[in-house]
């Protein structure tokens, strides 16, 4: 281990910028708060006003988390190439948010939805299929925030504070933090979260490269330590059809989930029209270059460290880069800018689900005559439930290895509802047994892929399965489920305009 | 008219999906280490590549679509 470098100017700065972060959410509120408390529209969406710079940065945004910064730089770090789905799965992220979310934010503005389980109900017609497709996303919400907490965690540890405490501090950091602001202020705490790390990242992705002479030596001397690590996937690439297959399928899962995640629709429908959305589809694509350039400072981490990391202290790979090779007043501002950029979205998942939760849950099933205050006070105790609850996924094997996997776990779960949300804005036709028998063995594939790697949470199946990403695999069972039984319906003259949405909503621009 | 927005539906369907078949389909085309260009292996800069005509194939949709509703308003 090495000696502490940190002095108390350090930690003082560390510490000033992260309560600067939580203060200015807690400004956020007040200076935002609504002259009505009732109104949904008003605390869960920003009353539907942002314009395209907001809302490039609430979608952009969602990709700079500690998924970018701590997780994927891990994987390169540990296994090479591989890391690169990461870059594969933002490329296609963005058409298909063009081709579905104008359709959802014009039926959803119409209608007044909040979550994509208000339309299923309308869609399908049905409370209950709501209900399985909002705690869908919410369980899958509870890996992704485990990963945000975990890396919390790693980079206080780097930072040389006690390893017993990290993990307790880092959940009482987004504990408090989404407690306080909530979800009134998310845009205002987003932008500065955003220049935080833009700043650090662009000082990062510059030096780095510039300090190791170019991309020449750092890919030529991680090539040396990548085969001496005898790891298969050496740098730059696998060579290996079958991984091929995980590659492949890992990345296009990945860019189908994403927006399937109930924090996911908030930036979208909080938007002022389908043009932004649009526009911003068109152009957050951008946004990946800075994306890959953070990835392959998991392949320069490797050369400063003179070794090939392993799937346990990947996570180590960035913070210990920064710490080498910058002062460390420096290293204090990117560690706070990582656990900013950790704590805000962790707290944006957190609320999407607890929202999902209080609407499509209590209200639906429980106490429909709840008053808004009950709703709001229920919301915020279901805010700390779920936080608590994803801690459980950090304690599982594959937190403490390759934390990437926490996400790719949550993906694979949340593609279930693939069938429900983005097929059912093309096609009225679908019902709700149909979709639903659809889910439920689309889901069991996936508790089965996990089971045949023994639930390590990894993304890949072993065996004849080729090292498909289990989130596919469960998808193709899923199809296929709803292809026979759409079917056989088909073959009964069964088949009719589902719902009570109509197709025209989808088109009609407001 | 009619057969003008079919081919723009047609040729809109063509540009989104393009990306996934470059990448998923398409990964033995960038499943190799050369040529190298400024020093990355072929299998890093077809990557950044691809984040620039992707973003070029979206506004080329969003580009089309514009100059379709501005047809109906002035229809």
């Amino acid at each position: 281990m090495t000696v502490n470098p940190f002095n108390d100017l350090d930690y003082a700065l560390f510490f000033a910028i992260v309560l600067v972060a939580l203060f200015v959410g807690f400004i956020a509120y007040l200076w935002r708060k609504p002259k009505t408390m009732e109104d949904i529209q008003e605390w869960g969406l920003g009353g539907r006003r942002f314009g395209t710079v907001v809302v490039w940065f609430l979608l952009g945004g969602d990709l700079y988390t500690a998924y970018t910064l701590i997780a994927v730089p891990g994987l390169a770090s540990s296994s090479g190439a591989l890391a690169m789905f990461a870059i594969t799965y933002g490329i296609m992220i963005y058409p298909i948010v063009y081709a579905t979310m104008p359709r959802l934010y014009n039926v959803s503005k119409k209608r007044g939805y909040i979550t994509s389980s208000d339309y299923v109900k309308d869609r399908f017609d049905s409370r209950l299929l709501a209900m399985l497709i909002g705690l869908t996303g919410v369980a899958a919400e509870l890996p992704y925030i485990a990963l945000q907490i975990v890396s919390i965690s790693y980079v206080l540890r780097a930072m040389f504070l006690p390893a017993t405490v990290t993990l307790i501090f880092a959940f009482a950091l987004v504990a408090i933090f989404t407690f306080v602001s909530g979800l009134r202020g998310p845009a205002l705490t987003a932008i500065l979260k955003d220049a935080i790390i833009w700043v650090a990242v662009i000082a990062i992705v510059i030096y780095i490269p510039y300090k190791l002479g170019g991309f020449q030596p750092i890919f030529a001397d991680a090539s040396k330590y990548f085969a001496a690590s005898g790891s298969s996937s050496s740098t730059p690439l696998f060579e290996s059809p079958t991984l091929g297959l995980g590659y492949t399928t890992l990345a296009l899962g990945s860019a189908l989930a994403l927006f399937l995640y109930p924090h996911g629709v908030t930036g979208t429908l909080g938007s002022k029209d389908t043009k932004t959305i649009k526009r911003n589809a068109s152009l957050l694509p951008l946004y990946n270059i800075l994306l890959l350039m953070v990835a392959v400072l998991g392949i320069a981490a490797v050369v400063v460290h003179n070794g090939v990391f392993s799937p346990s202290t990947s996570s180590f790979a960035i913070p210990y880069l920064i710490r080498d090779e910058f002062p460390t007043l420096f290293t204090s501002f990117a560690y706070a800018a990582i656990v900013v950029g950790s704590v805000v979205p962790a707290s944006i998942m957190a609320i999407a689900s607890a929202n999902l939760l209080t609407r499509n849950v209590y209200l639906e099933y429980i106490n429909p005559n709840a008053s808004s205050k009950t709703q709001s006070w229920l919301s915020r105790i279901l805010v700390l439930v779920v936080i608590a609850a994803s801690l459980a996924f950090s304690l599982i094997k594959v937190a403490s290895g390759d934390i990437v996997f926490l996400q790719t776990l949550g993906g694979a779960i949340v593609l279930q509802t693939l069938p429900a949300i983005y097929i059912s804005l093309y096609t009225r036709k679908m019902s709700k047994y149909t979709v639903g028998l659809g889910w439920l063995a689309g889901i069991s594939a996936v508790i089965y892929g996990q089971y045949i790697i023994n639930f390590s949470g990894k993304a890949f199946m072993t065996g004849a399965y080729d090292f498909i990403y289990v989130g596919i695999f469960g998808l193709l069972v899923n199809l296929l489920v709803i292809l026979i039984i759409h079917g056989i319906s088909l073959g009964l003259g069964k088949v009719k305009d589902e719902g009570l949405i109509d197709n025209q909503e989808f088109v009609i621009d407001q | 008219m009619k057969l003008t927005m079919l081919m723009n539906s047609i040729l809109k369907f063509i540009l989104l999906v393009l990306p996934y078949a470059f990448m998923v389909l398409g990964f033995g085309i960038y499943d190799r280490a050369t040529p190298y260009l400024g020093g990355m292996p072929f299998f890093y800069w077809y990557q950044i590549l691809w984040i620039f005509l992707a973003a070029i194939l979206t506004s080329t949709v969003y580009f089309i679509e514009s100059r379709e509703s501005k047809g109906k308003v002035s229809a």
